[in-house]
């Protein structure tokens, strides 16, 4: 699937009319570059030979773990993703998890509540927090809490080993940006499905052996409500990753959403594969761990 | 042989569906905003009090008044007559990249689905590798690579939107495929193609509108996303994402420069999806009966 995205990616790079070169020229010395400087850049990154052999000599590289050079910056494509990942991980997982410890007990209440005002209140926040553009979501939390009440710094980012407290503050918003939708969404989805469990047989054995509530809810209904909230946890991933896009830039964040949107803009071919390629695993196994959690909530199904 | 034949849904089922889709409070509201929206869309240019891009350089950055209900922005243009043609912009580029991820995903998962085999696996594959990538970073490689303005944001919103049509087809060819009508097709020697666009295809259309509704949603969402990082529909035409970055500059002073815009994006997208959920219920058969 991967050697496929790769060549998917590989080819959409290449064939769609825009040219790095060019736009590396654009940006300073137009006037004096002649044809023949074209053509150098050209050869230097080995833009002039024929499509299959770049790609061989691509494939070849990565399966090396070399993901080439950026011909903007000159920087190794590797050391740079290597750089920014940590900071999109810290922030993705914080707001992967908020989505998963937040919506989860959410949606287990308002379907336990079904119909008090407790469920309308979550419902309709929920319904709400799938729709908020994300950037629009940032740019009303930089104006609340950094520019009117002043309490949370409205950009930038701080390793939590390097300065805790700062990094804490800086992440704050950053990742509400991020959390509302996978909270929303894991509990909408969370109600729905405990919805349909609970009117089953075997929860009206549970409660007519005498469980308590407790029981009856954590053991016998969410086990099976969990699978259709585990399936959605791919697409948040998709979510959190093409949002990180956004929250980096909007709130100034060197990670590698910020590097995916630097590199597009300057059409940095190699810099703009290899970020794709890196998300393309994050992808691949995240979605492997979900299949595996199935097993675990689902006993019937096994992998032979 | 008293009475004729009928096509399509029967009085009662018509009935039923409207009942359905109209009991519940916030699909109502959101059909309502889908419908304003739809009537600012297409009368914009009567609507707006101004030109949108007539640039009053004398009264920039005006705060809301009489004359400008939501002020000006920083060209002097009036935000509330951008606001509404932004509307036809956002309309355009969703039903346009909908229309097209939904033509192209969906007979690519019918032929899939129908097919089987190897042009499953082939097309299948490569769908899936396409998933692996979230579709605003594929939406925003190719906007970029093709140069940005509204044809291309349509052309790179509706590639992004097509895998998801394609898998939803797919699996439901898969389930209709088995019916025995389709066999019954089959043994009077139907040909494939009629088969599909005959019997798989119409069987299959629930799902498919509902998926059409709540894609849109998600295309202006993706839309205005791309234009709020500038790879999107460029100034001066007025777009709501733009806007929402324009009006980011003057946070301090103006925020209802891009407070404005914003609050109109999340306002139809929370529509879309209403309407969807309405339909998705109204058009459930296994919830016949039970709404």
């Amino acid at each position: 699937m991967l050697f496929i995205l790769s060549i998917v990616i590989f080819l959409v790079m290449r064939l769609l009319p825009g040219d790095p070169i060019l736009m590396l020229i654009t940006g300073d010395e137009l006037s004096q570059s002649s044809e023949e400087r074209i053509q150098a850049l050209r050869r230097e990154f080995g833009l002039d030979r024929p499509l299959p052999l770049q790609y061989l000599s691509w494939l070849k590289d990565v399966l090396r773990g070399d993901l080439g050079t950026s011909i903007v910056h000159r920087d190794k494509v590797e050391v740079e993703i290597r750089r920014r990942l940590p900071i999109t991980i810290h922030l993705g997982v914080s707001a992967f998890a908020l989505g998963i410890l937040l919506g989860i007990p959410l949606g287990i209440i308002s379907a336990v509540r079904r119909g008090t005002w407790w469920d309308s209140i979550v419902t309709f926040l929920a319904n709400l927090g799938i729709t908020a553009p994300p950037f629009w979501l940032g740019v009303l939390l930089i104006y609340f809490l950094g520019l009117y009440l002043k309490l949370l710094p409205i950009f930038g980012y701080t390793s939590p080993l390097e300065d805790f407290w700062m990094s804490v503050r800086q992440a704050i918003m950053p990742v509400i940006c991020l959390a509302v939708y996978p909270v929303a969404a894991t509990a909408r989805q969370t109600r729905s499905s405990m919805l349909e469990v609970i009117p089953q047989d075997y929860i009206r054995t549970a409660w007519a052996k005498g469980l308590t509530e407790r029981l009856v809810i954590a053991r016998h209904a969410l086990k099976n409500a969990l699978i259709p909230v585990a399936t959605l946890q791919g697409i948040i991933l998709r979510f959190v990753l093409g949002g990180s896009v956004i929250v980096e830039t909007v709130f100034n964040i060197p990670g590698m959403g910020r590097l995916a949107v630097e590199a597009i803009v300057a059409q940095d071919y190699p810099v703009v594969q290899g970020v794709i390629l890196v998300v393309g695993i994050i992808t691949i196994l995240i979605n492997l761990l979900v299949d595996l959690l199935y097993v675990f909530l689902d006993p019937r199904i096994r992998y032979e | 042989m008293s009475e004729r034949p009928t096509f399509g849904p029967s009085r009662a089922e018509l009935r039923r569906f409207l009942r359905v889709f109209l009991g519940r409070g916030p699909v109502v509201f959101g059909a309502v905003v889908v419908t304003v929206f739809l009537i600012l869309a297409v009368l914009g240019p009567l609507i707006a009090p101004y030109d949108p891009y007539f640039q009053d350089l004398n009264n920039v950055l005006s705060n809301p008044s009489r004359v400008h209900l939501l002020g000006t922005d920083s060209l002097g243009r009036d935000t509330l007559s951008r606001l509404i043609y932004g509307a036809r912009i956002t309309l355009v580029v969703g039903v346009v990249a909908v229309g097209m991820g939904a033509v192209i995903g969906t007979a690519l998962g019918l032929v899939a689905g129908f097919t089987g085999g190897m042009t499953n696996t082939v097309i299948m594959r490569l769908i899936d590798a396409l998933m692996a990538v979230p579709p605003l970073m594929f939406a925003l490689v190719l906007s970029a690579m093709l140069g940005g303005g509204v044809k291309n944001v349509m052309v790179a919103v509706g590639l992004s939107l097509l895998p998801a049509f394609a898998r939803l087809m797919c699996g439901q060819a898969l389930t209709v495929k088995e019916n025995d009508y389709v066999l019954a097709a089959k043994a009077m020697g139907a040909r494939k193609l009629f088969i599909m666009l005959r019997h798989v295809l119409p069987n299959s259309l629930s799902p498919l509108i509902v998926q059409v509704t709540m894609t849109m949603g998600g295309a202006i969402l993706m839309e205005a996303s791309l234009s709020f990082l500038g790879l999107g529909i460029k100034p001066p035409q007025a777009a709501w994402g733009a806007m929402v970055f324009d009006g980011y500059r003057y946070l301090t002073t103006h925020p209802v420069l891009s407070f404005a815009p914003g609050a109109a994006v999340m306002l139809v997208v929370f529509a879309f999806n209403m309407v969807g959920d309405g339909l998705r219920d109204a058009l459930d058969p296994r919830l016949r009966g039970l709404l």
